[in-house]
């Protein structure tokens, strides 16, 4: 027993000693072994990016951003990528619903295909997306006979791209957002005459509304930086199907590399701000409910 | 199966069989328009499997669901959830937590092709009549315990329905809120025009609430008939322990409940507000009552001179009924059987602590 003084002081005023002792530190579950690694890879992530900013033309930025080619690239990548989400809510959440929901054989099957885009090479995804859609593609070669529209080199191409690349990021976070949603309430719904469409627009929609805009923030942003599918699939034709990571691309092997990074500087920008609004959803993904 | 009967019997008629994994349910059960059955028995008696089937969410293997003539579940016949006049509220209130108390109530007026004006106005009716309407535009989570389950119960009888399915109405709330939801439980299922079925595993709920009680245990029915019935002959062990209850109605006093015969039964009367009506029940335990072969001394405030009439043995208890100042179920040891010397016709004195009893709104 080594009690200190202050503990036999009246009893009744039970103060212990004024200053309390350490809050008692529980031993974290780190081996040393794996801290030099750890901070090797963090450097390995962050120097990149600290490196584009020391580099960066910060005189010449805004001369360079007003340049017509860079304005016209970057509204070009705001405006297919918004296109591209678009359609993968459309079609994107109807299928994560027949995931979720769906009785059928081989869903096992459809969630597979349907997550295969998010491991595929992009250049892989532009080549498939060609020989469906393209002028001689399987799809493609009798749309065009009998329309004579032609889908690849073309801003829709650039849509068409980046939602093969970018729907399944909307698809997986919707449909864990339904699996997390109360049927309870569906059942409410049906016993209060709701038939099945009505119960979902007005009470599985909203539930699951905040997955569906996390998915929609990845999505776009997945959109925003497409770029292999995008190049195989559309090119990269200035003033037609030309989008801010092609354009980089494109600076650089010109030997522009200040373009370059200030094309790059505006997309980190954008996925920065991406990444703060989705922080709120990452940190406290059940507080929405 | 039996066969179909050949008149249509108004109100609720069923009589079918689901089962669900190793859980076998077997129901006939009919509740007339106007009256309330309860479904009592202990979790995974099968209660909630009856609910489900009489909402249509779960499709019994064989027999029939018919609602005032109406078949809603029989050979080749199942008519979905949303198609049958069945209002429910749920044990948990299921409220769309994305809408406003009033759209709530409005919900299963809309589904049915009301208009949003129309069925604003029918359910700031019923909201009103719930006396929630400074709450009306409120969601669901600022709502209290109590508030969410007249907003429930609001929701569920706003279309109209034939049939209104209870599903443990008290379970979710505290001691006190639960004496007002009772009150107004109560005072709507005697408005109610249709048939009402009432899920519990509390014999209180059951006797306060319904008519008429079917005690389920393990999937099948165990006992049926009237409440007051039911409570004074268990046939089952279980029944017994379950539904064996000391139950009066009298006037609320300072002290305790006075019954009509001028007798009065001390009791805690703390929770009741100053509102609540003066007509009560006061229920208590047999296992709360003891006995004395002589007057016992102390100041035990609830002490009834009685003799026994009868008694039952029931799973290591002996259950005595006495006649007397007041007339009590007791449960006692078997012990104290011998010991005491306790036989029918013995006088005997039965006392009860004033904090066992419960007081509660009629």
């Amino acid at each position: 027993m080594s009690t200190t003084g202050t503990d036999h002081v009246g009893a009744g005023s039970a103060k212990r000693a004024a200053r309390p002792p350490r809050p008692p530190r529980e031993r974290s579950g780190v081996p040393p072994l794996l801290v030099a690694p750890a901070a090797l890879g963090l450097m390995f992530l962050i120097i990149p990016l600290i490196g584009l900013m020391v580099r960066a033309p910060w005189t010449e930025l805004p001369d360079q951003l007003g340049r017509e080619i860079v304005r016209d690239a970057l509204m070009r990548s705001l405006y297919t990528a918004s296109m591209a989400t678009l359609t993968s809510l459309l079609l994107g959440i109807p299928i994560a619903v027949v995931l979720a929901h769906g009785r059928f054989r081989g869903r096992g099957l459809v969630r597979a295909l349907v997550t295969v885009p998010l491991v595929l090479p992009p250049v892989v995804g532009g080549v498939a997306l060609f020989t469906a859609l393209g002028r001689k593609g399987v799809i493609g070669e009798p749309l065009h006979d009998w329309t004579g529209w032609s889908l690849p080199f073309t801003t829709n191409a650039v849509i068409v791209a980046e939602t093969f690349v970018a729907m399944p990021f909307l698809i997986i976070a919707v449909e864990g957002a339904l699996r997390g949603a109360d049927s309870r309430f569906t059942e409410a719904a049906a016993t209060l005459g709701a038939t099945r469409w009505y119960a979902f627009r007005r009470v599985t929609l909203p539930q699951i509304m905040p997955g569906v805009a996390a998915g929609a923030v990845l999505c776009w942003a997945r959109a925003l930086g497409e770029f292999g599918a995008t190049v195989t699939f559309a090119g990269s034709l200035e003033g037609r199907t030309l989008v801010m990571p092609s354009a980089v691309y494109r600076e650089l092997e010109a030997g522009r590399p200040g373009t370059a990074i200030s094309l790059s500087l505006v997309l980190m920008s954008i996925s920065v701000i991406v990444l703060a609004s989705l922080r709120e959803h990452w940190i406290s993904p059940a507080r929405t409910r | 199966m039996t066969a179909p009967p050949t008149e249509p019997v108004p109100g609720l008629d069923v009589n079918f069989h689901v089962g669900r994994g190793n859980f076998n349910l077997v129901l006939e059960l009919t509740v007339s328009p106007g009256r309330t059955t309860a479904l009592l028995g202990p979790n995974g008696a099968g209660k909630s499997t009856a609910l489900r089937v009489f909402t249509g969410l779960l499709r019994p293997h064989d027999g029939y669901v018919r609602l005032d003539g109406l078949t809603l579940d029989g050979p080749g016949v199942h008519v979905p959830p949303e198609k049958r006049p069945v209002g429910v509220v749920w044990q948990d209130y299921r409220l769309f937590p994305n809408l406003s108390a009033l759209d709530n109530v409005a919900f299963g007026l809309r589904t049915r092709g009301v208009n949003k004006a129309d069925s604003r106005a029918t359910a700031a009716v019923w909201i009103e009549r719930m006396g929630l309407t400074e709450h009306a535009g409120k969601r669901p989570s600022s709502l209290s315990g109590g508030q969410a389950q007249r907003v429930a119960l609001a929701r569920a009888l706003a279309p109209e329905p034939k049939l209104l399915l209870l599903d443990e109405p008290l379970a979710a709330l505290d001691a006190r809120t639960r004496l007002d939801v009772r009150t107004n439980l109560r005072k709507h299922l005697a408005d109610f025009g249709g048939a009402t079925v009432l899920v519990t595993h509390d014999p209180l709920d059951a006797m306060v609430l319904a008519s008429d009680v079917l005690v389920l245990e393990d999937g099948a029915a165990v006992q049926r008939g009237a409440v007051a019935q039911v409570a004074r002959h268990p046939q089952t062990d279980y029944v017994a322990r379950l539904v064996g209850l000391n139950l009066y109605r009298g006037t609320a006093d300072a002290d305790g409940v006075r019954l009509a015969d001028g007798t009065l039964i001390a009791a805690v009367m703390a929770h009741l507000a100053p509102h609540d009506p003066a007509e009560v029940m006061v229920a208590f335990p047999p296992s709360a009552v003891s006995i004395f072969t002589e007057r016992p001394v102390g100041t035990p405030r609830n002490v009834f001179n009685a003799h026994i009439t009868d008694m039952e043995l029931h799973a290591g208890s002996v259950r005595l009924h006495l006649e007397g100042s007041l007339d009590v179920l007791a449960d006692v040891t078997a012990g104290a059987v011998a010991e005491l010397d306790l036989v029918p016709g013995r006088e005997v004195w039965a006392t009860v602590k004033a904090t066992e009893t419960s007081v509660y709104p009629a």
